[in-house]
């Protein structure tokens, strides 16, 4: 997995390419701790993003968290295969997926 | 059938994988069918590494056979470790707001909904888990 950030003001973009699992998930995680930081428009660009597990789901689900104290989150360009785990698990109504 | 075993690390996940998706395009698997199998032999492969001999090491057994007419791939994880049936486990409420969902859970319910056919057996000290996927 890379990670590549792109900060504008307090809008941060995150492109997660490659798979999200628990190989990687704790690097994601990592990052984000102080990645956030005065962040209040976060967006996860998931063009190439080959697919999420449970631990990735995870990650999500902790700045999904932190976000709704802080601003807004976002998922953009969400492949099916990644959409339908987030359908099965319920997340897709949990998150702001453009 | 194709066989590998390795140290139950977290470290070894990507080689599990690998083997796996080279066998899956090999037989040229959609696109969606390998990223599915990847997907679950992620979830299970992490639970074994995480748990079966924690705080110890131990290996993991994968293996895959494939079927004609229907296609499938049937697939099993076998272990050392401690005895785990993770179809005990219940299922996640999907339908709970952010607040109440549990950070757990969660990766053997996505292997369900990943395979046709799953089963678990716990035989001559290990851990057997079966799982049957069309594609």
């Amino acid at each position: 997995m890379e990670i590549q950030k792109e900060q504008n003001g307090n809008a941060l973009t995150i492109k997660v390419i490659g798979r999200l699992d628990a190989g990687s998930a704790p690097e994601l995680s990592k990052e984000l701790t102080t990645a956030l930081d005065g962040v209040e428009d976060l967006t996860f660009d998931f063009a190439e993003l080959k697919y999420i597990a449970s631990a990735g789901l995870r990650v999500l689900l902790v700045a999904q968290k932190r976000m709704n104290k802080q601003g807004s989150m976002k998922l953009i360009n969400v492949s099916e295969a990644v959409m339908e785990v987030l359908d099965m698990t319920g997340f897709a109504s949990l998150m702001t997926i453009a | 059938m194709e066989k590998i075993t390795v140290k139950a690390v977290l470290e070894n996940l990507q080689t599990v994988i690998d083997f796996a998706t080279e066998h899956l395009e090999a037989r040229d698997c959609s696109m969606k069918v390998v990223m599915q199998t990847e997907l679950v032999i992620a979830e299970v492969f992490v639970n074994i590494a995480s748990y079966a001999y924690n705080p110890e090491i131990g290996p993991a057994t994968f293996c895959m056979e494939f079927e004609e007419n229907p296609s499938a791939v049937l697939m099993t994880f076998i272990d050392g470790g401690r005895p785990y049936d993770p179809l005990k486990q219940t299922d996640p409420d999907t339908t709970l707001d952010i607040d109440e969902r549990e950070i757990g859970g969660l990766g053997i319910f996505l292997v369900k909904k990943n395979v046709d056919e799953i089963s678990y057996e716990y035989a001559d000290g290990k851990n057997i888990l079966r799982m049957k996927k069309f594609f």
